[in-house]
């Protein structure tokens, strides 16, 4: 499917009884491109892989896979994409040998490609040790690099990767995406990834889209998002009511636009540096308790709480959840 | 170089999609014997303490086998209730292990009919130790070798008609406990029947429940295999009655699955 990208979705939308999960979602995304999907749960990521990967209909619009409809067509796009899903989905009674056999059998794939193919993901994720153990034994980290390998036994051209490292721990989560970056520069392979994780698609995503209510709120690679909201961040907690005092700073020369979360007034500004000073001021001369300042240049977060009103709040690293 | 052998991924053919279904299933049964240890035991129980209560009572009222008439309700025992593959059926819903079975191009049947051949696959297993236990204890078959095939074939058709229900209720309702209650349709169905005396001795509301439940001819034809010889219209009262249920368990079987692979 030369000149087409890999995925292409127009108006999507798909609608559970009453509540609207996707609204019209527009997305085209090249071939050989690390695309992020970000948002809190309940934002309508994993709606929007499931009706890419052919598991879910739209209640209207339509969406390109690997150059097939997937209402029309699903089978097409089902042997050109491989999928992990939310936590990895593996069976711990049997090897990862046996799982990965399994699955390259329903793809139609004789024993030899098989066991080549099999080599070939052990050695690229590092899994060559624990093959031939029950999956019932394997690390966090370990099940979801089986769960890559199990995507890519049928050397699929598109992957979709549905918060491949949700729970995992630190190491692990960073390890992991060095297999993914690894996977898309060696093979070229297209890779949708949703994620909550911010620094995630900051890492690994060469564009990323932000996902709110449904609706796809901005998007553009992670130092576009960034420069949109300003160059510098200042946050300021506060010990009592803020609106006044983010009033006060609207007024401070530079400030580009401010955001109130909770007890926290967020400023987008111009050289921080030399705003940091009079914003400290305006606070002062308000009253405010100044709890805790700081200055910082711009994260995904704040790209995310510019085009929602919300902030994604990482607690350890494990949980998140959109905090209005 | 590594890697770059030619992939032409395909549909794997539906016979090839059964069997490795199949054989994952049949996988996890060995390295979970404790599963179907209780599908092994409860059977020869039941044989002991019926043949063991009864035996010289119902003897006493005339010509007659009690242990070879006790067999048929053991084999029944055995092929019938919690050993279908149901359970792994919902495991697989609720990790979303079935999803991914279903982002590859499986044909769709051949998710439920790989079960259904590991499970007959297991019922033939799990005869043995009642036949050979039946053997021990002096019971023989009127109809000989071929009356054994036969038999055990007759038990499997049953045990894959009752399985039927359970994989609906798993499909339908993705639920361990509700497949466990399928349990509930296996009393009614086991216990009112002619099971631990023959039809005729039978009275009362019972015997008229028992008249209009399909396992009474089910029994009937396993008893006449091994107690009369070839009676061809018991054996087909059985054949027909165990058919009728494998037509609605199945129906219903694919009605679950047709819903759960809609894409709703």
């Amino acid at each position: 499917m030369k000149g087409e990208d890999a995925v292409v979705a127009v108006s999507l939308s798909r609608s559970f009884g009453a509540v609207k999960a996707v609204k019209s979602v527009n997305l085209s995304i090249p071939s050989g491109e690390i695309y992020g999907f970000l948002g809190p749960n309940g934002a309508g990521k994993s709606s929007v892989v499931r009706m890419l990967t052919t598991l879910l209909l739209p209640t209207s619009g339509s969406a390109r896979v690997a150059g097939h409809d997937v209402v029309t067509e699903p089978t097409a796009v089902r042997l050109k994409i491989g999928a992990a899903l939310q936590e990895a989905a593996l069976d711990d009674k049997q090897t990862g040998r046996e799982l990965l056999e399994l699955q390259s059998r329903l793809y139609g794939l004789c024993g030899p490609v098989t066991n080549k193919r099999i080599d070939y993901l052990a050695r690229l994720l590092t899994i060559e040790e624990s093959l031939d153990r029950l999956i019932g034994t394997y690390s966090g980290g370990m099940k979801r690099k089986l769960d890559l390998a199990v995507a890519m036994i049928h050397e699929p051209q598109i992957l979709f990767l549905d918060e491949p490292t949700t729970g995992l721990d630190p190491i692990s989560r960073v390890e992991l995406w060095d297999e993914v970056r690894r996977v898309n520069e060696e093979k070229g392979v297209t890779i949708f990834m949703t994620t909550q994780y911010l620094e995630e698609a900051d890492y690994l995503a060469q564009r990323v889209g932000i996902i709110s209510q449904g609706r796809i709120v901005a998007e553009g690679s992670p130092s576009e998002l960034k420069r949109s909201v300003g160059t510098d961040i200042i946050v300021a907690k506060i010990n009592g009511q803020t609106s006044g005092p983010a009033e006060n700073c609207r007024q401070v020369r530079g400030v580009e636009s401010v955001e109130v979360s909770g007890n926290e007034i967020t400023l987008s500004v111009h050289q921080g540096s030399k705003v940091i000073g009079p914003v400290a001021i305006a606070l002062d001369q308000y009253g405010a308790l100044v709890e805790d300042i700081v200055l910082r240049t711009a994260t995904l977060d704040d790209v995310f709480l510019h085009y929602t009103g919300a902030r994604l709040q990482v607690d350890a690293g494990i949980a998140i959840k959109e905090v209005p | 170089m590594i890697g770059s052998t030619k992939v032409q991924a395909r549909n794997g053919g539906f016979v090839s999609d059964v069997f490795a279904i199949s054989r994952r299933a049949l996988r996890s049964v060995l390295r979970d014997p404790e599963s179907v240890i209780p599908g092994f035991i409860i059977p020869l129980f039941f044989f002991a303490v019926n043949t063991g209560a009864l035996q010289n009572f119902v003897e006493a009222s005339g010509d007659f086998d009690y242990k070879a008439f006790q067999l048929p309700v053991a084999i029944i025992m055995a092929v019938t209730g919690p050993l279908s593959r149901a359970l792994t059926l919902v495991e697989d819903v609720r990790s979303g292990y079935f999803d991914r079975l279903m982002m590859t191009p499986v044909r769709r049947l051949a998710l439920l009919l790989g079960l259904m051949v590991a499970d007959i696959a297991l019922v033939l297993a799990l005869t043995v130790p009642v036949l050979v236990l039946g053997y021990a204890v002096g019971v023989r078959f009127e109809t000989g070798l071929t009356g054994i095939v036969v038999f055990v074939a007759l038990a499997a058709y049953w045990g894959l008609g009752f399985a039927g229900f359970s994989y609906a209720i798993a499909l339908k309702t993705a639920n361990a406990a509700a497949v466990s209650s399928s349990f509930m349709i296996f009393l009614p169905l086991m216990f009112l029947t002619p099971m631990f005396i023959p039809l005729e001795a039978m009275s009362g509301w019972m015997a008229t429940v028992a008249q209009y439940n399909p396992v009474t001819y089910l029994l009937g034809s396993l008893r006449s295999i091994i107690l009369v010889g070839w009676e061809i219209d018991e054996i087909l009262k059985g054949v027909l009655s165990v058919s009728a249920v494998v037509a609605v368990s199945l129906t219903m079987a694919l009605l679950a699955l047709t819903r759960r692979v809609s894409r709703q």
